[in-house]
């Protein structure tokens, strides 16, 4: 099968299991999302699809090739963009582009076409050296030229930290166009929100895929009762909350807190004892989970074991 | 009382204006956020008033200091954190401790307990003798919040202090920056997480080098008819004229 398998990939360095036991598929015309903090194992687990690492155990496959045995073969069927730019800064855009469409033994024309939507933003600065682009056009090199010998499937590492809302979303859009163009597409990312864009997304921490499903199983799957609070004095309400018996966690998320409370909670009793000590303009509303809040309840539970 | 007032602040850099003509207070003890898309002018209008940089025209000041004038006095009253300018991985804790309360002019007598304080307000006096570099990234960065704070100064920039830390230590982090602000220390922070600009009591929105918005994140939400920061965010930076610098 096309795109990806990866079955029981395990990988340790000394004491720390960078990756434990992860297994997941992802099919062409798909995005597969993996949602973690740094030091999660992210990065690990793509290099080692992208053969650039070698397993501790396990078994992966990408596009119908084994990662130990088809490395080479592989390596011309993904493209890569890792988590730092790393395209030569010294070269100029065009010079980027071809370099990397001549190691692929292909040309920029021959494949332009995949590129065109992606490549055109930044074509006016052909003759720039890309040490010299913003960070937003570094990032549209960087896909172009995994781009350019035609992959089937695309890893994509952080492509949007430390990179802002309005340019993460314009990231998106692009990605979404080439997935509907069949490719298979891998990305990782640290912000919880972009798992609405992917069609289906693990959370990992510590190595481990604490959760894997379509982002809509996963808020489905949130187990407790869940409140957004708010009030005049945030801070003070967010200790008090978390003091109070049937409170189980308490997080601060945007403009409310979400409390995750016992099922037998007595919201009118809550409201009378915030009232009580002191608190004004106190709202209490039931609220649909997110994928950040389930994150944190897995981790807070150790995750669930798949 | 005032901590940091920037009036029509500008730097230009040949023809391009990074940064046009700013004008804002921001007030003791308050949490101020600093938002804007890349390119928007934040790093330079943040390093002029951090006395890192000298303003083409308009007036700073930062705990009463003039930023043209005064920039070393400045630089002694405020502490500074970044994801990119943070601790030493290969010195221990106390160590990396010590180090930046040297540089921020700590008398050497005091410093020892300066270190007892900071462990004991981080609850980590245990990892007192810790590689830096073995800690998880979400105490990497409580650390380097306490060591922005180690010679008490009025004011805090914290620049994209949250990247990349899981969601639970992301809000841990700002259980810090409540305390501080609690204790009357002021605070200046960046971030690309629009769920924190609702953490922040009052936020400014920059665009092109210019503020387009600055009220409290309930007001702007109003004013802008939108249920997120996120949606106030997109209204303003959507409009953006220029490119990334």
């Amino acid at each position: 099968m096309p795109g990806i398998q990866a079955q029981n990939i395990s990988k340790r360095w000394g004491a720390l299991a960078a990756v434990d036991d992860v297994s997941f598929d992802a099919g062409p015309g798909q995005v597969f999302g993996i949602l973690g903090p740094d030091g999660a194992g992210k990065t690990t687990l793509f290099r080692i699809l992208t053969t650039l690492l070698l397993p501790d155990s396990g078994q992966a496959a990408v596009d119908d090739l084994d990662v130990r045995r088809d490395f080479r073969k592989i390596r011309s069927r993904v493209g890569y963009m890792p988590g730092r730019f790393s395209l030569y800064q010294d070269l100029t855009v065009e010079e980027n582009l071809n370099f990397y469409a001549s190691v692929f033994g292909t040309t920029i024309a021959e494949n332009y076409h995949l590129i065109k939507d992606i490549y055109q933003q930044i074509e006016p600065f052909r003759d720039r050296r890309a040490g010299a682009l913003s960070g937003g056009m570094k990032q549209k090199l960087a896909l172009s030229c995994a781009l350019i010998h035609k992959p089937a499937v695309l890893f994509l590492d952080e492509p949007t930290t430390g990179v802002d809302a309005v340019s993460r979303r314009e990231l998106w859009e692009m990605l979404l166009k080439l997935r509907d163009q069949g490719l298979c597409i891998a990305v990782s990312t640290p912000y919880m929100d972009e798992a609405a864009m992917c069609d289906r997304v693990a959370l990992m921490m510590q190595g481990r895929f604490m959760a894997l499903d379509t982002p809509a199983s996963i808020t489905r799957g949130f187990k407790h009762r869940l409140l957004a609070i708010r009030g005049d004095r945030m801070p003070a309400l967010l200790r008090e909350l978390r003091a109070l018996p049937g409170v189980l966690a308490c997080h601060a998320f945007g403009d409310s807190h979400h409390v995750t409370v016992a099922d037998d909670l007595d919201v009118a009793a809550l409201a009378r004892t915030l009232a009580e000590s002191g608190h004004k303009g106190v709202e209490i509303a039931p609220v649909a989970p997110g994928i950040e809040d389930c994150f944190m309840a897995l981790a807070r539970d150790g995750g669930e074991a798949k | 009382m005032k901590v940091i007032t920037a009036h029509e602040l500008t730097k230009r850099f040949g023809n391009f204006t990074a940064v046009d003509a700013i004008s804002f207070q921001v007030e003791q003890g308050e949490i101020f956020g600093f938002l804007g898309a890349n390119g928007a002018g934040k790093t330079t209008a943040m390093r002029i008033l951090c006395g890192l940089s000298r303003p083409t025209s308009g007036v700073g000041t930062v705990a009463g200091f003039d930023v043209s004038r005064q920039p070393e006095k400045v630089k002694a009253s405020i502490g500074y954190m970044s994801q990119k300018f943070a601790l030493y991985d290969d010195l221990k804790v106390w160590e990396n401790i010590r180090l930046y309360a040297g540089i921020y002019g700590v008398p050497a007598r005091d410093i020892p307990g300066c270190t007892d304080e900071v462990l004991r307000r981080l609850d980590f006096t245990d990892g007192r003798n810790a590689m830096v570099g073995s800690l998880p990234l979400g105490w990497k960065q409580k650390l380097a919040f306490s060591v922005a704070m180690v010679h008490n100064p009025r004011i805090v920039f914290l620049d994209e202090p949250t990247g990349g830390v899981d969601p639970a230590a992301r809000r841990q982090f700002w259980e810090l920056i409540y305390q501080a602000a609690e204790s009357g220390i002021t605070i200046f922070v960046t971030t690309h997480y629009m769920d924190e600009a609702e953490y922040c009591d009052r936020v400014s929105i920059l665009v092109d080098g210019r503020i387009q918005a600055l009220d409290t994140p309930r007001a702007l939400k109003q004013q802008y008819d939108a249920p997120t920061m996120n949606e106030v965010f997109f209204a303003l930076a959507r409009r953006a004229q220029r490119g990334e610098s």
